[in-house]
């Protein structure tokens, strides 16, 4: 196991990812920032608290899951089973610009999903994937807007993010 | 903050829905929480998510049903299932077509899932036993209608919090009551204490081997209950006179304005439907504020949701 980031990276990979989500809005764009289930959703409150922050107005945030939308449902998924959670997004989402959030960024079917669900809720302005860490090995035509880190992990080895609100600790390890 | 990676080891593995007294309180609780996630679904602007797309779903219907077969249909439609409708009267089965039979033709035509409604219980059971698909039971005889305890449970789970700890009483025609079997198993399960409540007559004869008490008087359960579930007269199953008239039964069995007076201020009022309105019910009663009857019809579809997304799910892990 290799840590990655610690809790000061993630700090100021977050910093800097929502300076650049801010210098790209343009004005009278309404943002908000939605989070794919379930490091997604917290990443997702920790920048819009900041985009908040800085741009002295609330921007809304929301959670999404992608469960219903993924395409490996009927396949067989060993012992794993995808669990139907809530998708909480008590906004409309029409005419704003999303900024999308997870986690990790890998194969890219996530990221699909979470677009075709996104579009179910209504027809946004824009969707922009914002990840904390972008890993080689997509399999779909997909890239992050705002990518934190660029990690350099062999297929076969798994990227797992820790946060304190849902883990107790903070940081990233390639395991 | 719920974000814990709950249910981790958890694994649904249950091609078929025949009952909920073979389920345990940790399946019960499971397809609840699915149910949840698939609440939105209803409420947005394309009302439709693909987890069943190309599937195909039979509604296969040997009973008349209005809310069931609709709530199946809507439910498989939503999850982009294809959904065939078959109906006894327009079918070979008045050609002398046997269950069985039927299901195999319709199973030749590449379904995925039956939904069964029939007359004998234990049909569902018979048809799992004997077809490839998955089997959803939406009543059978007097035995189970899973998907109503289901939804009767999740109603009252999204106004309580909690089942545990509450009193149930259950009022009518117990005997030939098929929700009140199903209703019995999922309340107990997740820690209700159940009580059925009718004229001796209609109260099932082994009724000491359930995991119920019984009481012939609703005036003396009634200011006692956090839950009356109000079941329908079913006239198509009564033989002979199992009370002397409609009259009397409404004046010892119905929920009247008069006894609503003396309930718990909270109470939830429920009522599987159709309901004979001033019959175990006054309309004042049905349409009032304790009322959860609506409720419990917009829950139904996400439990059935739920249901069938959880049976492709399982029959996927062994394709």
């Amino acid at each position: 196991m290799k840590v990655i980031l610690n809790s000061k990276q993630i700090e100021e990979i977050l910093n800097d990812l929502t300076s650049r989500i801010i210098s790209e809005i343009p004005p009278g764009v309404n943002v908000a920032a939605i989070g794919i289930r379930s490091r997604g959703e917290v990443l997702a409150q920790r920048l819009s608290g900041r985009l908040s922050k800085q741009l002295g107005k609330a921007v809304p945030r929301g959670t999404l899951d992608i469960t219903l939308y993924r395409d490996d449902l009927n396949a067989p998924q060993g012992t794993a089973q995808p669990q139907v959670r809530t998708t909480e997004i008590g906004f409309d989402i029409d005419d704003k610009i999303i900024i999308l959030v997870d986690d990790v960024l890998y194969t890219g079917r996530s990221a699909r999903a979470a677009m075709d669900a996104l579009i179910d809720l209504g027809r946004p302005k824009a969707i922009k994937l914002a990840v904390l860490v972008d890993r080689a090995g997509r399999e779909f035509p997909i890239q992050a807007d705002y990518a934190g880190y660029k990690a350099d992990a062999a297929p076969g080895k798994s990227v797992q993010v820790f946060l304190a609100e849902s883990d107790g600790k903070e940081e990233v390890v390639i395991e | 903050m719920a974000l814990k990676r709950k249910n981790k080891q958890f694994k649904w593995h249950h091609k078929h829905l025949l009952g909920l007294r073979e389920l345990s309180t940790e399946e019960i609780t499971y397809i609840l929480d699915t149910a949840k996630g698939f609440e939105q679904i209803s409420t947005r602007s394309v009302k439709k998510a693909p987890p069943l797309r190309g599937k195909v779903v039979v509604n296969l219907f040997f009973e008349d049903s209005t809310r069931t077969r609709n709530s199946f249909a809507l439910a498989a439609n939503r999850l982009s299932a294809d959904v065939i409708e078959f109906t006894q009267k327009a079918s070979s089965v008045s050609k002398g077509e046997t269950l069985l039979d039927t299901a195999r033709n319709l199973e030749a035509m590449g379904i995925d899932i039956i939904v069964i409604r029939h007359g004998a219980g234990g049909a569902a059971k018979l048809l799992s036993r004997n077809i490839n698909a998955c089997v959803v039971n939406a009543g059978d005889g007097f035995c189970e209608h899973p998907t109503q305890g289901l939804l009767d449970v999740y109603t009252i789970r999204k106004i309580k919090g909690t089942l545990e700890g509450l009193k149930i009483a259950i009022v009518g025609d117990i005997a030939h009551s098929r929700v009140a079997s199903s209703d019995m198993w999922a309340m107990t399960k997740l820690g209700a204490e159940v009580i059925f409540v009718g004229p001796p007559t209609l109260i099932p004869a082994q009724v000491n081997q359930l995991p119920v008490s019984v009481s012939y008087s609703l005036d003396e359960v009634i200011e006692k209950v956090d839950v009356v579930n109000m079941l329908r007269i079913q006239f198509e199953r009564l033989g002979g006179n199992p009370f002397p008239s409609i009259r009397e039964y409404s004046h010892y069995f119905g929920l009247t304005v008069e006894r609503m007076k003396r309930a718990k201020s909270d109470i939830l009022v429920m009522h599987p439907g159709p309901i004979n309105r001033g019959l175990e019910m006054e309309s004042e009663v049905a349409d009032g504020a304790n009322s959860v009857i609506l409720d419990q019809v917009t829950n139904g579809l996400a439990v059935r949701m739920a249901v069938l997304f959880l049976v492709n799910q399982a029959a996927a892990q062994n394709r």
